[in-house]
């Protein structure tokens, strides 16, 4: 029998997933990959809590998640090829302008 | 063991492995092919969840949307695989830190018997009707906010691709 605990679970694994994706890599777009996965796994743990709260509202807040991430995603990687075309580069350890 | 626990342990450790694998992969276009797989198994979870609609969303605009966009930057940038730098021990490790001390801390709370405060008494499913029913009745605001949300996105995606920024 699958209970809310289970769903929890992998959406907790991908989470950590995505937050260990966010520190180790450097590739501008994979850092961006990891935080889709990120937004993927609080969907999982809100549909799981509607369906087994018997509550709409989670999905409805997971409808408004996705249109949000889909405008992130365009401006995020809108702001990359900004980036690339000034700095020729996408990995974050040559972008050190802000370092002291 | 049911259908439905197979296809749940199937969909979540294959979503798992394909989240592995994008961290892992050193050339950016397989990371994204194996976030696509870690999409449609997600969309496979949410219907499990009885959660129909958000699971057609789900593969129409992350699986597609989405990965078409990160696909073509990726084209236009010409990434190539990152060829091989000094290996960064202090990476690796920072990352485990943090995901192994998230998943601790997930293990001592779900060790506790959750058990689901049952507040609707029925189900409320997942088709189109569940979800847009409260979505024009009770979040009719947020809806409108978020429409003008993605004009302002548009708008600054426009000019984050002009040619030369003023």
């Amino acid at each position: 029998m699958i209970t809310l605990n289970h769903y929890l679970m992998v959406s907790g694994l991908l989470f950590a997933l995505g937050m260990a994706g966010l520190v180790m890599r450097r590739n501008l777009l994979v850092i961006f990959m990891a935080l889709e996965m990120n937004l993927n796994a609080a969907n999982l743990a809100l549909i799981a809590f509607s369906k087994f709260n018997k509550i709409a509202d989670g999905q409805v807040l997971v409808f408004f998640v996705i249109a949000i991430a889909a405008a992130e995603v365009a401006v995020g990687l809108a702001i990359i090829v900004a980036l690339y075309r000034r700095k020729q580069t996408v990995n974050v350890t040559d972008l050190n302008s802000l370092r002291l | 063991m049911s259908i439905h626990d197979t296809l749940f342990w199937f969909f979540s450790i294959a979503m798992l492995l394909s989240g592995v694998l994008v961290i892992a992969s050193r050339n950016p276009v397989t990371s994204a092919m194996f976030l696509v797989a870690l999409f449609v198994f997600m969309a496979g979870l949410f219907v499990l969840l009885e959660a129909f609609f958000l699971a057609a969303i789900q593969v129409l605009v992350y699986a597609g949307a989405v990965m078409v966009l990160f696909l073509f930057v990726i084209m236009l940038l010409d990434i190539r695989g990152t060829q091989r730098r000094r290996f960064r021990w202090l990476g690796l490790a920072g990352g485990l830190i943090v995901a192994g001390a998230f998943v601790w801390e997930l293990g001592i709370i779900l060790r506790s018997p959750v058990t689901a405060a049952v507040t609707g008494q029925t189900d409320v499913g997942g088709g189109l009707e569940a979800v847009v029913k409260p979505l024009f009745a009770n979040y009719m605001l947020p809806f409108e906010v978020t429409a003008l949300l993605l004009l302002v996105a548009m708008i600054g995606v426009v000019l984050l691709s002009k040619k030369e920024l003023k």
